[in-house]
Protein backbone atom coordinates (compact mmCIF):
# COMPACT_ATOMS: atom_id res chain seq x y z
CA UNK A 1 0.00 0.00 0.00
CA UNK A 2 1.13 3.41 -0.58
CA UNK A 3 1.47 5.91 2.74
CA UNK A 4 2.32 9.21 2.65
CA UNK A 5 5.17 9.48 5.03
CA UNK A 6 6.74 12.65 7.47
CA UNK A 7 10.09 11.62 6.49
CA UNK A 8 10.40 10.06 3.15
CA UNK A 9 6.92 11.47 1.17
CA UNK A 10 5.16 8.73 -0.19
CA UNK A 11 6.44 5.77 -0.25
CA UNK A 12 5.14 1.69 -0.93
CA UNK A 13 4.73 0.03 2.82
CA UNK A 14 3.91 -3.72 3.21
CA UNK A 15 0.59 -4.30 4.66
CA UNK A 16 2.42 -6.71 7.32
CA UNK A 17 3.72 -3.17 8.97
CA UNK A 18 0.43 -1.83 10.15
CA UNK A 19 0.31 -1.54 13.50
CA UNK A 20 -3.06 -0.52 15.24
CA UNK A 21 -3.36 1.03 18.51
CA UNK A 22 -6.89 0.78 19.98
CA UNK A 23 -6.37 3.39 22.55
CA UNK A 24 -4.12 5.78 20.33
CA UNK A 25 -0.91 7.41 22.28
CA UNK A 26 -1.05 9.82 24.98
CA UNK A 27 -2.18 12.89 23.30
CA UNK A 28 -2.76 11.82 20.10
CA UNK A 29 -6.35 9.04 20.76
CA UNK A 30 -7.93 9.67 17.40
CA UNK A 31 -5.10 7.99 15.79
CA UNK A 32 -4.98 4.88 15.72
CA UNK A 33 -3.58 2.83 12.70
CA UNK A 34 0.03 3.59 11.95
CA UNK A 35 3.07 1.74 10.15
CA UNK A 36 5.94 0.47 11.56
CA UNK A 37 8.65 1.30 9.10
CA UNK A 38 12.70 0.72 8.97
CA UNK A 39 14.43 4.25 9.56
CA UNK A 40 17.16 4.83 6.76
CA UNK A 41 19.37 5.08 9.77
CA UNK A 42 19.62 2.16 11.94
CA UNK A 43 18.79 1.47 14.96
CA UNK A 44 15.58 4.07 14.48
CA UNK A 45 11.89 3.20 13.05
CA UNK A 46 9.14 5.76 12.43
CA UNK A 47 5.87 5.06 13.35
CA UNK A 48 4.15 6.55 11.13
CA UNK A 49 0.16 7.69 11.26
CA UNK A 50 -1.75 6.57 8.45
CA UNK A 51 -4.44 8.93 9.27
CA UNK A 52 -1.94 11.80 9.37
CA UNK A 53 0.94 12.39 7.03
CA UNK A 54 2.65 14.73 9.32
CA UNK A 55 2.17 12.40 12.68
CA UNK A 56 5.06 10.16 13.10
CA UNK A 57 7.12 9.38 15.91
CA UNK A 58 11.00 7.90 15.77
CA UNK A 59 11.38 5.17 17.92
CA UNK A 60 13.94 3.04 19.44
CA UNK A 61 14.91 -0.57 21.11
CA UNK A 62 15.30 0.88 24.62
CA UNK A 63 17.56 -2.10 25.34
CA UNK A 64 20.05 -1.04 23.45
CA UNK A 65 21.00 2.09 25.30
CA UNK A 66 19.59 0.40 28.18
CA UNK A 67 20.42 -3.12 28.79
CA UNK A 68 19.55 -2.53 32.46
CA UNK A 69 15.92 -1.34 31.26
CA UNK A 70 12.66 -3.21 32.10
CA UNK A 71 8.98 -2.89 31.67
CA UNK A 72 6.53 -4.71 34.60
CA UNK A 73 3.27 -4.23 33.19
CA UNK A 74 0.67 -6.08 34.58
CA UNK A 75 -0.87 -9.17 32.20
CA UNK A 76 -5.18 -7.59 32.29
CA UNK A 77 -3.08 -4.64 30.79
CA UNK A 78 -1.57 -6.40 27.64
CA UNK A 79 -4.20 -8.88 27.20
CA UNK A 80 -6.00 -5.96 25.89
CA UNK A 81 -3.95 -5.63 22.99
CA UNK A 82 -3.84 -9.85 23.26
CA UNK A 83 -0.60 -10.31 24.57
CA UNK A 84 0.15 -13.32 26.55
CA UNK A 85 3.60 -14.73 25.79
CA UNK A 86 6.70 -12.12 26.53
CA UNK A 87 8.15 -13.62 23.31
CA UNK A 88 5.30 -11.66 21.28
CA UNK A 89 5.92 -8.20 22.34
CA UNK A 90 8.33 -5.86 20.71
CA UNK A 91 9.18 -3.00 22.87
CA UNK A 92 10.04 0.92 21.95
CA UNK A 93 10.60 3.65 23.26
CA UNK A 94 9.37 7.16 21.47
CA UNK A 95 12.28 9.38 20.84
CA UNK A 96 12.20 13.11 20.64
CA UNK A 97 14.99 15.05 19.16
CA UNK A 98 14.44 18.91 20.08
CA UNK A 99 14.74 21.00 16.99
CA UNK A 100 16.46 23.53 19.23
CA UNK A 101 19.29 21.19 18.75
CA UNK A 102 19.20 19.99 22.90
CA UNK A 103 20.12 16.30 23.12
CA UNK A 104 17.66 13.48 22.19
CA UNK A 105 16.06 11.89 24.46
CA UNK A 106 13.90 8.27 25.14
CA UNK A 107 10.46 8.38 26.80
CA UNK A 108 11.18 5.08 29.11
CA UNK A 109 8.07 5.45 31.22
CA UNK A 110 5.62 5.70 28.61
CA UNK A 111 7.26 2.73 25.93
CA UNK A 112 5.11 1.07 23.21
CA UNK A 113 4.24 -2.34 23.40
CA UNK A 114 3.34 -4.33 20.17
CA UNK A 115 2.28 -7.94 19.84
CA UNK A 116 3.71 -8.61 16.94
CA UNK A 117 1.64 -11.43 16.12
CA UNK A 118 -1.74 -9.14 15.85
CA UNK A 119 0.30 -6.26 15.32
CA UNK A 120 -1.65 -4.55 18.13
CA UNK A 121 0.14 -2.03 20.13
CA UNK A 122 -0.01 0.00 23.48
CA UNK A 123 1.45 2.65 25.53
CA UNK A 124 1.58 1.76 28.65
CA UNK A 125 2.62 3.93 31.87
CA UNK A 126 5.23 2.64 34.07
CA UNK A 127 5.06 3.09 37.60
CA UNK A 128 8.97 2.16 38.35
CA UNK A 129 10.47 5.77 39.60
CA UNK A 130 14.22 4.35 37.68
CA UNK A 131 12.11 5.14 34.20
CA UNK A 132 11.19 9.16 33.09
CA UNK A 133 10.04 10.76 30.59
CA UNK A 134 13.25 12.20 28.78
CA UNK A 135 16.74 9.91 29.11
CA UNK A 136 19.64 11.19 27.02
CA UNK A 137 20.17 8.66 24.99
CA UNK A 138 23.91 9.30 24.48
CA UNK A 139 25.07 10.22 28.06
CA UNK A 140 23.70 7.07 29.16
CA UNK A 141 25.10 4.88 26.41
CA UNK A 142 28.21 6.47 27.68
CA UNK A 143 27.72 5.70 30.96
CA UNK A 144 26.99 2.07 29.94
CA UNK A 145 30.04 1.78 28.50
CA UNK A 146 32.22 2.89 31.36
CA UNK A 147 30.23 0.80 33.91
CA UNK A 148 32.38 -2.49 34.53
CA UNK A 149 31.28 -5.82 32.88
CA UNK B 1 -18.85 14.80 39.44
CA UNK B 2 -19.53 14.69 42.75
CA UNK B 3 -17.74 16.20 45.12
CA UNK B 4 -17.67 15.81 48.61
CA UNK B 5 -15.62 16.21 52.17
CA UNK B 6 -13.80 13.88 54.17
CA UNK B 7 -12.12 14.24 57.62
CA UNK B 8 -8.72 12.36 58.34
CA UNK B 9 -8.76 8.65 58.17
CA UNK B 10 -12.38 8.63 56.44
CA UNK B 11 -12.47 6.97 53.29
CA UNK B 12 -14.59 6.82 50.30
CA UNK B 13 -15.23 3.90 48.45
CA UNK B 14 -15.08 3.44 44.66
CA UNK B 15 -17.33 0.24 43.82
CA UNK B 16 -16.67 -2.34 46.18
CA UNK B 17 -12.93 -2.88 46.28
CA UNK B 18 -10.94 0.68 45.41
CA UNK B 19 -10.82 2.96 48.64
CA UNK B 20 -9.60 6.21 49.29
CA UNK B 21 -8.69 7.26 52.60
CA UNK B 22 -7.29 10.45 53.84
CA UNK B 23 -4.57 10.04 56.07
CA UNK B 24 -3.08 13.23 56.78
CA UNK B 25 -4.08 17.15 55.87
CA UNK B 26 -0.79 19.73 56.49
CA UNK B 27 -1.80 23.23 54.97
CA UNK B 28 -2.21 22.56 51.51
CA UNK B 29 -1.45 18.93 51.02
CA UNK B 30 -3.60 15.82 51.36
CA UNK B 31 -2.09 12.11 52.03
CA UNK B 32 -4.28 9.78 50.45
CA UNK B 33 -3.93 6.30 51.04
CA UNK B 34 -5.12 4.00 47.96
CA UNK B 35 -6.16 0.53 47.94
CA UNK B 36 -7.41 -1.02 44.71
CA UNK B 37 -6.67 -4.50 42.95
CA UNK B 38 -3.55 -4.72 41.28
CA UNK B 39 -5.70 -4.74 37.92
CA UNK B 40 -6.41 -0.90 38.79
CA UNK B 41 -3.67 1.58 37.69
CA UNK B 42 -3.61 4.23 39.84
CA UNK B 43 -1.35 7.24 38.45
CA UNK B 44 -0.67 10.78 39.51
CA UNK B 45 -2.35 12.90 36.68
CA UNK B 46 0.95 14.89 36.40
CA UNK B 47 2.55 11.21 34.84
CA UNK B 48 -0.18 11.04 32.27
CA UNK B 49 0.55 15.23 31.93
CA UNK B 50 4.42 14.28 31.26
CA UNK B 51 3.32 11.50 28.53
CA UNK B 52 1.34 13.24 26.65
CA UNK B 53 3.33 16.44 26.42
CA UNK B 54 6.49 14.50 25.77
CA UNK B 55 4.33 12.47 22.76
CA UNK B 56 3.64 15.42 21.34
CA UNK B 57 7.27 16.73 21.78
CA UNK B 58 7.94 13.71 19.76
CA UNK B 59 5.96 14.31 17.31
CA UNK B 60 7.48 17.41 16.67
CA UNK B 61 10.98 16.10 16.46
CA UNK B 62 13.57 17.30 13.99
CA UNK B 63 13.07 14.43 11.33
CA UNK B 64 17.45 14.58 11.15
CA UNK B 65 18.23 11.08 12.64
CA UNK B 66 21.44 11.36 14.71
CA UNK B 67 24.31 8.89 14.59
CA UNK B 68 24.62 6.70 17.34
CA UNK B 69 27.66 5.13 18.21
CA UNK B 70 26.16 1.53 18.87
CA UNK B 71 29.61 -0.71 18.12
CA UNK B 72 29.12 -4.86 18.66
CA UNK B 73 31.77 -6.85 20.00
CA UNK B 74 32.97 -8.20 16.35
CA UNK B 75 33.76 -4.66 15.39
CA UNK B 76 36.22 -4.43 18.11
CA UNK B 77 37.32 -8.01 16.89
CA UNK B 78 37.64 -6.46 13.65
CA UNK B 79 39.62 -3.60 14.24
CA UNK B 80 42.35 -5.73 16.43
CA UNK B 81 42.52 -8.16 13.32
CA UNK B 82 43.34 -4.97 11.42
CA UNK B 83 46.08 -3.79 13.38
Amino acid sequence: MKVATKAYGLIDVDERQRITFPDGLYGFEGLKEYVLLDAQQQPFYWLQSLDSEQVAFILIDPFLFRPDYELDVSDEELLAIGLARPQDALVFAIITIPPTGAPMTANLQGPLVINRENHLGKQVVLTDPRWKTKHDILAELEMTRKAPC
Amino acid sequence: MLILSRKVNEKIMIGTDISISVIEIRGDQVKLGVEAPAAVKVYRQEVFDAIMRENRAAAESAPALPTIPLTKPEDTRGDKNHS
